[in-house]
């Protein structure tokens, strides 16, 4: 099978690469991008430490094969990160100590933006719903449902 | 939820709950862990590993991985310069057992055979299950109580398959007479106990890359628990003095004791210095949840001679840690366990015998509170049944017994600093559980 | 066909580091000419938060705001030498070495600017802001920017410091097991509250009460992270977690987080957690570590709990629904 020509847009500027067939979007992203904030937990959609917008919806990059995308619009934590200072459920990650060995943090705040973008109000469960699909190892999640928590209005 | 409560003493930083240095970058995702690393040109290290409990090896075919499109290197035993190794030299506990590369036969399903280096991941992995292994099968062992019968098949170079601590089959400690306690208790409470092996699961898999530097000397990022020790067993294993070696890390995607093994730098780094390329070998889940070492499996009988008032005169132990095919850090987590036998408690009478058994399992190693975890299980339900056998107040048994400034421990260390009564005495008021008032007034600063 | 209720409880103990054939780890704290300080160490943060103990014992005892501190660690060309991360040792060994150098480096620091202020360095004190004063009065002081500056170009002076703390070496005697394995103890104890589904043998896990005595919380919130993370493990060890379900054989092993299986947010126990402050005479501002006990005592807790909820004593970890069935039925057939 060839390569093929991906242009997507990400966090805001128009990218142009060639993948490889069954290159993921999460490879993409980190190994031909350098957008390394996504991470690989398992690269088998069991951790959801790779969370990143595709269209505004929250994938697991990992299981993304990139060919399939061609033309969408995805976001990553280094795309919600204002210039300066923090979001605000950047910060009340930080006010809530959210996060530990913090490798679960950047899928956590991703499922947890789409969540807020979709329903700004939402309830405890479904915050639990949202983040569902992510792993933390450290934290018990109860500090990371009350960081998502305390920015839903 | 309510927050724990403090008592900051004066100071101005000490005792404030201060944001972590490291949560900006953590909520960015600009927090560099190793793999976040990407230099160019660099070389993927797949392993293929044995498919078999315990083998002889017949014959390893490396010809049809050689041939995979992207395979730049294929490594076995012979290419490590110390294939033996142990990783507690470093402290003088045991020999080399391991190595890091099977010879001529394998001992646990998972070990790794050959080493597989080539330009992409994918074929890496390609080349690594083009790998052709002839097995002549042995009889496995997974019982740790069948390993130490003296007609087991022997599985060590030593020729048992238990640890020997100084002549000893088990770290042991012995306080006062336990059989004259047994004889002297009003009631003997005999259990045993069992865990399964539990894995560390951090969410970042064990993993590093190694990148060959300008002035001949190997890089090595990441994401041990302990550099230098890292380091030194690195070095050791290639033959390299250890000047020649810099570990680069300190940013962790958890650990809980999965990452102080040193099973991915040694390879990596032969790999960088036949290719003089940058090297990374990292774990895929699979490999997280059943290669790397987990939490051992234990055993625990518990036996206690018990007087009708709860008083506890007498407790033996025996413990058989499942240390798999290798020691690692069993060993050690043996001695640890019977250190922390019979438990917080003063009791003048105590037998332990602590066993780090090899079966063909893959090998434990540490986890968060290795070598106290499951016995903490076996003790304290042993204080529950106890209690209800009894008919006691569940803390009121542990606060008689509880362990107290002065006291001397099995271990012949006399207790200093302790606070069993007053973590009880609080938990109590939490819960709404009440305590008589001698128990209420027990404290640990003052001397049974 | 209920769900019964119950209360479980544990107590343990734990040790801070261990002797291995000693134990040491270094630091190295200096001043840049930027007025701050930089902590070079090897050690490992594992997310338990060591660079940020690190820093916050090194501001409390160079008396200066912890904004001014860096922590530059695990580097082996460049950090002195550690042990590592485990056997809860980090808190206590880097504090020790990071409380030792900051000592050494303060007072470079206090002569620098007594040299400067033209006082007797015994007169000075810091205000916790970056000031350098002498003491009664609020004229003669110095910012520890102008004097990092000042002993950089001025005075030619450094101001730095070096740390150790090793605990020594104590190999167990074969015939008694005589040792000294560790620097302290803390201590915990847990009370679990759980349910019983008397039909599928489900537990679910309602309230922990989490008590740990600590020596000295050195950070108050990153203590509640782990003793609630924690408790959490604790949970997920007691009903859940096995990489060999049907141990000792070792078929049908998982794989990854679908096959593993834990707690996810959607079960969490409701927490109240206290510490307790005994400071240890060796422990650094007190502390004792405790990042690996906190999942201790809840495995405990939750088998005293489930007995007392269904009468079912669990002594095989984890304590699966097949396994509190099996031990309901047990009870029926003996009924
Ligand atoms: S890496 Fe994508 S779900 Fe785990
Ligand atoms: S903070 Fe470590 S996995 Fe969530």
């Amino acid at each position: 099978m060839p390569s093929s020509v991906i242009e997507i847009t990400v966090n805001g500027s128009e990218e142009e690469f060639i993948a490889k067939p069954g290159t993921t979007l999460l490879s993409a992203l980190r190994d031909t991008l350098g957008l390394t904030a996504a991470k690989r937990g398992c690269g088998v959609g069991t951790c959801g430490t790779c969370t990143c917008h595709v269209d505004g919806e929250a994938v697991m990059s990992c299981l993304v094969p990139v060919e399939t995308i061609n033309g969408s619009d995805v976001k990553t934590l280094e795309g919600t990160t204002p210039p300066e200072g923090l979001s605000p459920l950047q910060q009340s990650f930080l006010d809530n100590f959210a996060t530990q060995c913090g490798f679960c943090t950047p899928g956590m705040i991703m499922a947890a933006e789409a969540l807020l973008a979709q329903n700004p109000s939402p309830t405890r469960e479904d915050v639990v719903t949202a983040i569902s699909g992510n792993v933390c190892r450290c934290t018990g999640y109860e500090s990371i449902i009350e960081a998502i928590l305390a920015v839903g209005k | 939820m309510s927050a724990p409560t403090t008592e900051a003493g004066g100071f101005d930083v000490v005792g404030k709950p201060v944001q972590r240095l490291d949560a900006m970058g953590h909520v960015t995702g600009r927090t560099q862990y190793f793999e976040d690393y990407n230099p160019a040109g660099m070389l993927h290290l797949k392993m293929h590993r044995s498919e078999r409990h315990h083998a002889n090896l017949v014959e390893v075919d490396t010809s049809e991985a050689e041939k995979v499109k992207g395979v730049v290197k294929v490594l076995t035993y012979k290419d490590v310069p110390k294939n033996w190794y142990t990783i507690l030299t470093l402290i003088n506990v045991g020999y080399p057992e391991e190595v890091v590369l099977a010879e001529k036969k394998v001992l646990w399903m998972g070990e790794p055979i050959v080493a597989v280096v080539a330009t992409s991941e994918r074929a890496a992995l390609e080349g690594a299950a083009a790998v052709k292994v002839t097995y002549e099968d042995l009889e496995p062992i997974f019982d740790v109580e069948e390993a130490i019968k003296p007609d087991a098949f022997p599985l060590k170079p030593h020729g048992t398959n238990y640890f020997e601590y100084e002549g000893h089959h088990c770290r042991r400690v012995r306080l006062g007479d336990v059989e004259q306690g047994f004889a002297e208790a009003d009631h003997i409470f005999e259990f045993k106990y069992q865990s399964r092996p539990i894995e560390q699961a951090p969410t970042e898999t064990t993993g590093c890359i190694v990148e060959p530097q300008h002035n001949g000397r190997l890089k090595i990022y990441s994401d041990t628990q302990a550099c230098f020790f890292t380091l030194d067993n690195t070095a050791l294993i290639l033959d390299v003095p250890f000047g020649k070696l810099q570990v680069v890390g300190g940013t962790v995607g958890g650990g809980f004791g999965g990452k102080v093994d040193v099973t991915v730098e040694p390879i990596s780094c032969i790999a960088a210095m036949q290719t003089g390329k940058p090297v990374k070998y990292v774990y895929d889940r699979y490999e997280e949840m059943q290669i790397s070492s987990p939490r051992a499996a234990e055993r625990i009988y518990i036996k206690d001679g018990v007087m009708n008032d709860g008083r506890i005169i007498a407790r033996q132990c025996t413990l058989y840690a499942d240390a798999g095919a290798y020691s690692r850090h069993s060993p050690y987590a043996a001695t640890k366990a019977a250190a922390h036998m019979p438990g917080p408690y003063t009791i003048p009478n105590v037998h332990i015998d602590s066993w780090c058994v090899y079966t063909n399992r893959t090998p434990s190693s540490a986890m968060r509170g290795f070598g106290v975890t499951i016995g903490d299980f076996a003790l304290e339900t042993q204080m529950d049944r106890i209690a209800r056998e009894l008919d006691m107040d569940p803390l009121a048994l542990r606060l008689i017994n509880a362990y107290r400034d002065g006291d001397m421990k099995a271990h012949h260390k006399v207790a200093e600093g302790t606070a069993l009564i007053e973590v009880i005495q609080k938990a109590a008021d939490l819960v709404g559980h009440e305590l008589p008032g001698e128990l209420r007034a027990l404290s640990s600063r003052e001397g049974r | 066909m209920a769900i019964l209720r119950g209360r479980g409880y544990a107590a343990v103990n734990y040790p801070t580091g261990m002797n291995l054939g000693g134990d040491p780890t270094q630091a190295l704290v200096h001043a840049t000419t930027t007025g701050n300080f930089v902590v070079s160490l090897s050690s490992v943060d594992l997310g338990q938060g060591l660079k940020t103990v690190a820093a916050q014992v090194a501001a409390e005892t160079l008396g200066l705001p912890y904004e001014n501190i860096i922590v530059d660690t695990a580097d082996t060309d460049t950090g002195p030498h550690c042990m590592g991360t485990f056997a809860s040792r980090g808190t206590h060994r880097v504090g020790n070495a990071v409380i030792m150098a900051a000592q050494e480096a303060r007072e470079a620091m206090l002569e620098a600017a007594a040299e400067e202020l033209e006082v007797d360095a015994a007169d000075l004190e810091t205000d916790g802001t970056g000031f350098i004063k002498l003491k009664g009065s609020e004229e003669k002081k110095i910012h520890v920017v102008d004097l990092a500056l000042a002993a950089h170009f001025k005075l030619g002076r450094t101001i730095a410091g070096r740390g150790i703390f090793l605990k020594e070496r104590s190999y167990p005697e074969p015939e008694t097991g005589k040792m000294d394995p560790d620097s302290a103890q803390a201590h915990a104890c847990t009370v679990a509250e759980v349910t019983v589904d008397d039909e599928t043998g489900v537990v679910e896990v309602l309230h922990m009460y989490n008590v740990y005595e600590v020596g000295r919380a050195i950070n108050p919130a990153m203590a509640r992270q782990q003793i609630e993370g924690g408790a959490w493990m604790g949970v997920s060890h007691a009903l859940y977690e096995t990489t060999e379900p049907y141990y000792p054989v070792r078929e049908h092993g998982p794989r990854d987080f679908e096959e593993y299986l834990m707690p996810g947010p959607a079960d969490n126990a409701q927490m109240t957690s206290e510490i307790i402050e005994f400071p240890a005479a060796n422990g650094p501002y007190g502390a004792k570590g405790i990042g690996e006990m906190t999942a201790n005592a809840p495995i405990p807790a939750i088998a005293n709990a489930i007995y007392d909820a269904c009468g079912v004593r669990l002594t095989e970890m984890p304590f699966t629904p097949e396994s509190i069935l099996r031990g309901l039925d047990e009870l029926r057939a003996r009924a």
